[in-house]
């Protein structure tokens, strides 16, 4: 007997691409988790998803390079496939409505075309370590930044393995805190709570803030007494200085104050630029 | 006075382990309540894994059914792995619930639910992090009434000790009268502390307190007689039936987890009970009569749970799905709702017959037909009178003969080992009976490309049954014979390369064996293997059978009785079981009459379609079989703001093999 064929699937109309957040408690969620989650509020939201074709239709939904489990984002990014067209303002708040709180929708553009995951070679981390002064910092940021090399050790699922964290960083320095909202809570206890700003390219293998404290530790010694948090608060390019240059655009500004910028780099281009002919703001 | 959340204290520790997701709560449908606006707390348990625990039906509708109460709050906690157990060890974390990180100590109840028996040890493990005295005597005033539920808490005996009440049956009504008791001695100031709130449960006759009974023991180990130790306590506890399946549509919002779990669906029971007979099957007996939930009131919770969660599967729960009264109908209308939508379909059935395969193709209507499932238990006619399951050789390849010509490429079949009565031909007959299926499934094909999977247990004598008096085989019996199937399905290589083959040795079944049918003497085995780090014992890498032996053995010398005692030891007629005080409603002399049935190879029918044989749980419990057909039909779905893509078929149907 002749095996039953799958039904085609509608045709992809529109791309949407979103930048979401993982917050609090949530930060604890793994991309898989994340995945199911949007899959799930997809379905929850009546968001009219394109599925691929087969025996096992999936929803269209393309992932950039998640943040690793544990750490806060305000700067993750996905692309929806849609099978008809809808206001990405509206994809914004009924997909935020399905998710769960922590996880959170904050801005989308509909896509023109171009990689996205070409616009993300750079993010931007934020670092707190309850704990370590000020001046410990310092020493230890001062001592990883004057290093040519440093090795440490990652497990991965081949065993441990060798890289080195200071070749990708573009800039490592203690978090200035005329701007930052994000430091506010920790004013009072300032002096046992080290504030970083790390700014890190996306290379192969991957360097992640866990890579870099461990650079911390091997060249300056830095032990913090608890677990780090750390969240990504920006992903996109390193802007050219001068022209084009579009520091911390949209979206980024309740994370890191509009005046922010970093010595070492220009700034970040907002990787969903390109695309905003609307820009939607939650 | 409230409760502070440990979460602050935890966050510190969730970097460090593995899955930390799962300890963090924030699913969709949990709720959250303030502490000091109710005034009867319970913390709910399932002793396993979250990803195991949060889908468990059975604390899903508790945890609704308590928290719809305005006064009432229902939190729930889970097993934490071992690497967190040792964290919390160090930095003095309490064990805590995932809804709001209280810690579980300030509670006025901890309700556990027990599927199995091999949760024992996770139960000790959670007491003694919460910070509650192990032993039910050491507790005072300021500890939780720690409550069991679950099927194994039909034999709540080897964790007497350990827990201050256990309740039989359905949960859903028992759990609200026991509220009401709680909050009742609570609002007239607690008079006469801990004990009299056990004594007030101790009366509705359905909540069993093992403090209030006193077991006496032979000279030769047996026990002698169980006997209650105070005034206008029962005799005898009876278990709770909850009639009317549509006036309980639970679960009505259903927890949605972000880390992944072990079943993925929005799943509806659609009855409750079964009246086939399996003599080996503790579910089948103890949740007697059969209740149907109508067709309307699936079709709705299927609907509005579909719309609430965002899951994309739906599973239809019961005993043996396909005897409900018009499962053809609910199973067309679910497909006809959902086709195109991408949402799938399944039911979990295991009964042998053509007609679960027509169920099973109008389920998997738009999607791919890779597995089907059945269960034929046994592998020869002989041992199948045995234990009751009614299945001919030629129904079985019939029915396997549909599938594959349906488009199905791969049947499952599942069997037990060790059975009462047992030989190794009744095994070895499984390997003829899977090359019979490759050898007719490929021609019903019309090619290779097909697979059977044989999938073998040890089975584990269980109370309440028939079977509550068998000898249990011993590992090595079960070993050698697992071992010779094995090599009689290989004999064949062109058959035995499309069979696969998975089994599970038969140390971890005694043990469980051990569990399921010792009495208040086995607790301290388990104290004993929990000391020496037995945690997790349902899972084959943290389970030890030499732990296990190791401590039954000095737990148990000084009563003169042992493992093998409580288990390979067959039972005489008149020894007083462990359970005896504990009502099932099933008449103790026709679970013996079935006994000397199975072993005369005598079977029985089901009493849906024949007369009733007298089982005794109907007016033991006052309850009835309520089934249909209603004649009513699925509705469509209510879509808003998308056209309907179903139409209801007026004539499809089908018709009820047996009836």
């Amino acid at each position: 007997m002749a095996r039953v064929q799958p039904e085609q699937q509608a045709p992809v109309v529109q791309r949407i691409r979103i930048r979401y957040a993982k917050r609090g408690p949530l930060r604890f969620t793994s991309h898989r988790d994340f995945a199911r989650a949007l899959e799930r509020a997809v379905r929850r939201a009546r968001l009219p998803i394109a599925y691929s074709s087969g025996f096992h239709p999936h929803p269209r939904i393309s992932y950039t390079s998640a943040a690793p489990t544990g750490v806060a984002s305000e700067a993750e990014y996905a692309e929806i496939a849609l099978q008809r067209r809808i206001d990405p303002a509206d994809l914004v708040r009924d997909l935020d409505a399905a998710l769960p709180p922590g996880l959170d929708v904050l801005e989308a553009a509909e896509s023109t075309g171009g990689s996205l995951d070409e616009r993300l070679t750079v993010s931007h981390w934020r670092l707190e370590l309850p704990g370590v002064t000020d001046a410990q910092a310092t020493d230890a940021i001062t001592a990883f930044l004057n290093a040519e090399e440093i090795s440490v050790q990652r497990m991965t699922k081949k065993g441990y393995r060798t890289i080195d964290p200071r070749q990708p960083v573009l800039h490592l320095g203690l978090h200035s805190d005329e701007s930052g909202a994000l430091s506010a809570p920790h004013a009072a206890d300032a002096d046992s709570c080290a504030i970083l700003d790390l700014v890190v390219q996306h290379v192969t293998p991957s360097v992640r803030p866990d890579d870099v404290l461990a650079g911390l530790r091997v060249a300056a010694g830095l032990e913090p007494p608890v677990p780090p948090r750390v969240t990504r608060l920006a992903q996109g390019m390193v802007a050219e200085h001068g022209e084009g240059s579009t520091p911390f655009s949209a979206g980024t500004e309740s994370a890191t104050g509009a005046g922010f910028a970093l010595s070492a780099v220009g700034g970040l281009a907002d990787p969903l630029g390109p695309d905003r002919g609307t820009v939607v703001t939650e | 006075m409230s409760v502070t959340s440990v979460y602050p204290e935890l966050e510190q520790l969730l970097p460090l382990v593995k899955k930390p997701i799962q300890y963090v709560g924030g699913e969709l449908g949990a709720v959250r309540k303030e502490w000091d606006t109710t005034t009867v707390r319970w913390a709910l348990m399932y002793p396993d894994a979250y990803e195991v625990g949060v889908p468990n039906q059975g604390v899903q509708i508790l945890y609704e059914v308590l928290n719809e109460l305005d006064d009432v709050l229902a939190e729930r906690t889970y097993a934490v792995w071992p690497d967190l157990e040792a964290l919390m060890r160090e930095r003095g974390v309490p064990q805590f619930t995932v809804d709001a990180h209280r810690p579980v100590k300030a509670f006025d109840a901890f309700g556990i639910s027990f599927a199995t028996e091999m949760g024992y040890t996770n139960l000790l493990t959670a007491l003694d992090l919460a910070g509650i005295p192990i032993q039910s005597s050491d507790r005072t005033d300021d500890h939780p009434i720690v409550i069991a539920g679950g099927h194994a808490a039909f034999n709540p005996e080897p964790i007497a000790p350990f827990i201050d009440a256990a309740v039989l049956g359905d949960g859903e009504e028992a759990v609200l009268e026991i509220t009401g008791i709680i909050r009742a001695w609570k609002a007239e100031g607690r008079p006469g502390g801990r004990d009299e709130l056990l004594l007030r449960l101790a009366r509705t006759e359905s909540v069993y307190v093992p403090r209030f009974y006193d077991v006496d023991y032979l000279p030769d180990g047996r026990i002698q007689r169980v006997v209650p130790n105070r005034a206008d306590v029962p005799f005898r506890v009876h278990k709770r039936t909850t009639m009317d399946l549509d006036a309980w549509p639970y679960p009505k919002k259903p927890l949605v987890p972000l880390a992944e779990s072990v079943h993925e669906r929005y799943a509806v029971e659609i009855f409750r009970g079964c009246t086939r007979g399996c003599r080996f099957c503790q579910a089948g007996m103890i949740t007697r009569p059969v209740r149907e939930r109508s067709i309307t009131t699936i079709g709705e919770m299927v609907q509005k749970g579909i719309a609430e969660s965002g899951f994309n599967e739906v599973g239809l729960l019961s005993l043996s799905s396909a005897d409900h009264s018009e499962i053809g109908d609910v199973c067309s209308g679910l497909a006809d709702n959902y086709e195109g939508d991408n949402v799938s379909l399944s039911l979990p059935s295991t009964r042998v017959d053509a007609f679960n395969v027509e169920l099973a193709n109008e389920l998997s209507r738009n999607g791919r037909r890779s597995g089907l499932t059945f269960a034929p238990e046994g592998g020869s006619e002989r041992i199948r009178r045995v234990i009751n399951k009614m299945v001919s050789e030629e129904d079985l390849i019939r029915t396997v003969v549909t599938a594959y010509g349906n488009g199905w490429r791969q049947v499952k079949l599942y069997f037990m080992c060790g059975l009462p009565t047992e030989t190794d031909e009744d095994v070895l007959a499984i390997a003829k009976m899977a090359h019979e299926v490759i050898r007719a499934g490929r021609a019903a094909a019309g090619n290779k490309d097909i697979r059977c999977t044989v999938s073998i247990g040890g089975f584990v004598p269980k109370p309440h049954t028939p079977f509550q008096w068998a000898a249990q085989a011993d590992p090595e019996t079960v070993d050698r014979r697992l071992d010779l199937l094995k090599k009689e399905i290989n004999s064949d290589r062109s058959l035995g390369r499309a069979i696969g083959y998975r089994y599970h040795d038969g140390q971890p079944s005694l043990i469980e064996g051990l569990l399921s049918r010792g009495d208040r003497r086995v607790s301290e085995v388990i104290l004993e293997a929990w000391r020496d780090g037995g945690r997790f014992d349902g899972w084959t890498e943290h389970f030890s059978y030499e732990r296990w032996a190791g401590a039954a053995e000095k737990a148990l010398a000084r009563f003169g009785v042992d493992l093998a005692w409580y288990t390979t030891r067959e039972r005489g007629e008149t020894e007083v079981l462990p359970w005896d005080h504990l009502d099932s409603g099933l008449d103790k002399d026709w679970l013996w009459a079935d006994w000397q049935d199975a072993v005369a190879e005598v079977e029985q029918d089901d009493c849906r379609w024949t007369p009733c044989f007298d089982c005794g749980v109907c007016p033991a419990m006052d309850t009835e079989i309520q089934i249909g057909p209603t004649g009513k039909k699925l509705l469509p779905l209510a879509v808003t703001g998308q056209p309907s893509r179903g139409v209801v078929p007026s004539s499809q149907s089908y018709e009820a093999d047996e009836a």
